[in-house]
């Protein structure tokens, strides 16, 4: 049973197969196409074409004003960004890793998030943070981190997470258009891990809105990024044992689309929140709330999650045994629908 | 390091002229800007040091001893130039066009008081330290890329050098070689942390060295060095040579802030010594023919009646804006922000 509800482009345009990693790189020559004053810069992101070639070729096409290795400098990266933004530049910073945003968070919370909201919108800092994110392809420490939640708590901030080449080229361009600043985590475990038709030129996928994935009637399964699998894979294990499950793709995890997940969880009665961050203090907790606040006489059982342990990301000899997967899923499930 | 930084002055302690041939540069309207700008911002902080005595402000950083600094190095900005002050930068803001009700208003607690005139291109202060430093390398690198002979001027103190975006945002500044000015007010102390303890480096102007950058030492009590060696770097900036490094060595004649003592960390009776740089103009005004009893007269009774005029108007502006909380967070809104908004307000309204 595959019941995919996706959003059509506007355009007719025509569609090429591509990997998450080369639908990001359309996104971007898009709108550096598209939009002069978008400005992309990082670390190794120019002549190297981005550690991961999320950059490849760019540099050639746009050169070295527009597409800019930067010193290894987060900070003085979305610090400059700061200062580019407030000046007419739309910046496309990359972080190379999530686990590098940490000397940027500064910047990212004292400044890019409340700068509108300081001078009653006199100024702001529209950007773009790029951020590849997660565990399980074998990095090295600290490459592996997933730190949403500390963004979703910032104020000021949209934080983006697609999980499907179509989602992320969408949102991609959507983000790099949004008047606010956003964080855009990129699933690095599924950057090549399938490819699927993603339309030439310019389309966008809206923030905020999430998309389900699968209909189903028993319960709802809430993930984001390379956790979509998992709860894809679960759910297919668990219809073929008679449950229904229906998988919803949150893509924003701020603001969240609270009509999509109240109106699942009202109709099945019961909800697994998988995500690979830690636990407490995790955004599971969040859409546990909004939960709560819309549809407490709907529950059936109590909402289970399963998330990273709260241990930090382990090297990754452990990193399988600290990510959640298909099984633990499956025994929420159960848990939940045997309640 | 000194020998190679020396301290330039353009006059001594007394107001005599160093080096004569600033006596033609420095004519009657340079001499009154200065003056007038340097008296007017004294009397704000003065002010706001007594306001919040009274309880009328909030905790509020005093600048006094820093009058030449502030003063010179803004008066060198053009219009369509940045400023990215910090929160003892108000006299530099004020020099360049923020307007003192506002200043007020922001020692009070008040988000309108970060908003600049129209056309006025001031940072709101930054409160976490060297954190504006980047952005004024940024900006100026967005002036260079769009094409201008705008230029982005960052303040900040001693203690900022020891931040990472001191680096970050200086060697940014020297590999794209933007158009930024980093003007460094090196006033002894980064609250009671004296300068010794803050770095075992002679001098702040030494660390553009290692940037490739210009840099110079400058008194940063005597108005009219401040005001030529930032002219020259400015100048410099406006004509694609790039970023530079001023040191300015100045003095904090007060507290770090309304809530600090400093005789907790100062020894008695230092900078005692230090002649303030507005008795250090009037010397020259003396004795270089420009001292004029009645323009002074006149000049001070102006500034004491906006100063008292601005406080008035920031005494009697409408209360705070509840709806300020939310309205300016996004551009756009979020539904669970405009349910929180409007579920506050319902309540004030109900109280």
């Amino acid at each position: 049973m595959d019941l995919k509800v996706k959003q059509k482009p506007e355009s007719n345009s025509k569609t090429k197969q591509m990997t998450m990693i080369q639908a990001i790189n359309d996104g971007l020559k898009t709108m550096l196409e598209l939009d002069d004053t978008t400005i992309v810069l990082g670390e190794d992101i120019g002549k190297n074409g981005g550690v991961f070639r999320a950059t490849e070729g760019l540099q050639e096409i746009f050169g070295e004003d527009r597409v800019v290795d930067t010193p290894l400098s987060e900070s003085g990266i979305v610090g400059t960004s700061v200062g580019l933004a407030v000046n007419g530049f739309k910046p496309v910073a990359e972080m190379q890793f999530m686990g590098f945003i940490y000397p940027a968070y500064d910047q990212i919370m004292t400044h890019v998030s409340r700068l509108r909201m300081k001078t009653l919108g006199h100024y702001s800092a529209p950007m773009v943070t790029r951020a590849p994110y997660g565990a399980g392809i074998r990095a090295p420490e600290i490459h592996s981190d997933s730190a949403e939640a500390l963004f979703t708590h910032m104020p000021g901030i949209k934080v983006v997470c697609p999980a499907s080449p179509y989602d992320a080229k969408g949102l991609l361009i959507e983000s790099i258009e949004d008047p606010d600043p956003v964080i855009f985590m990129e699933p690095m475990r599924s950057y090549r891990a399938k490819r699927e038709d993603v339309p030439e030129g310019k389309y966008n996928v809206e923030i905020g809105k999430g998309q389900k994935l699968q209909e189903g009637t028993d319960i709802t399964l809430i993930a984001w990024g390379a956790m979509v699998t998992v709860a894809e894979q679960a759910a297919k294990q668990a219809e073929e044992q008679g449950v229904s499950c229906e998988v919803l793709d949150l893509r924003t995890l701020y603001p969240l689309d609270r009509d999509l997940i109240a109106e699942s969880v009202q109709k099945t009665g019961r909800a697994v929140i998988v995500h690979e961050a830690q636990g407490t203090g995790g955004l599971g907790n969040d859409i546990l709330s909004v939960i709560n606040d819309t549809s407490f006489l709907y529950l059936r059982s109590p909402i289970e999650r399963v998330t990273g342990f709260d241990v930090p990301v382990p090297f990754f000899s452990l990193e399988d045994h600290y990510l959640p997967t298909a099984k633990r899923v499956l025994e929420s499930i159960h848990k939940s629908v045997n309640f | 390091m000194e020998e190679q930084f020396p301290i330039k002055k353009v006059m001594d302690d007394q107001g005599n002229l160093i080096d004569s041939s600033f006596e033609e540069k420095i004519d009657q309207e340079l001499v009154r800007t200065m003056y007038y700008n340097m008296l007017r911002i004294r009397t704000f902080d003065r002010k706001a040091i007594n306001l919040q005595r009274q309880g009328r402000i909030g905790t509020y950083p005093p600048f006094e001893g820093q009058e030449a600094s502030q003063v010179g190095s803004a008066l060198a900005l053009e219009d369509g130039d940045w400023m990215f002050p910090t929160y003892r930068d108000h006299g530099a803001t004020l020099t360049f066009g923020a307007d003192m009700v506002r200043t007020f208003l922001y020692w009070n607690g008040r988000h309108e008081g970060v908003v600049p005139p129209e056309g006025k291109n001031i940072f709101p202060a930054a409160v976490p330290i060297a954190t504006q430093i980047p952005h004024a390398t940024g900006t100026a690198w967005a002036e260079k890329r769009k094409g201008t002979t705008n230029i982005a001027l960052a303040y900040f103190g001693d203690g900022a050098t020891s931040e990472g975006d001191f680096h970050e945002g200086l060697n940014f500044a020297s590999v794209f070689q933007t158009p930024t000015v980093f003007f460094n007010q090196n006033n002894g102390y980064a609250i009671s942390v004296p300068i010794e303890k803050q770095m075992n480096s002679e001098t702040i102007a030494q660390k553009a060295l290692a940037y490739d950058m210009p840099s110079v030492r400058i008194d940063g009590n005597d108005c009219f060095s401040v005001y030529f060696e930032m002219e020259k770097a400015v100048n410099r900036a406006r004509e694609g040579g790039g970023p530079t490094l001023i040191e300015a060595v100045t003095w904090r004649t007060g507290a770090h802030t309304t809530a600090d003592d400093p005789t907790k960390y100062r020894p008695d009776g230092q900078g005692e010594e230090i002649v303030h740089p507005l008795d250090r103009l009037e010397m020259f005004m003396k004795n270089y023919g420009h001292w004029n009893e009645e323009w002074i007269s006149e000049t001070k009774e102006k500034i004491e009646a906006e100063v008292e005029a601005a406080v008035d108007a920031m005494e009697n502006s409408p209360k705070a804006n509840p709806a300020d909380l939310f309205d300016y967070v996004f551009e756009e809104m979020p539904e669970q922000l405009e349910e929180q908004k409007d579920q506050y307000l319902a309540q004030l309204k109900g109280d």
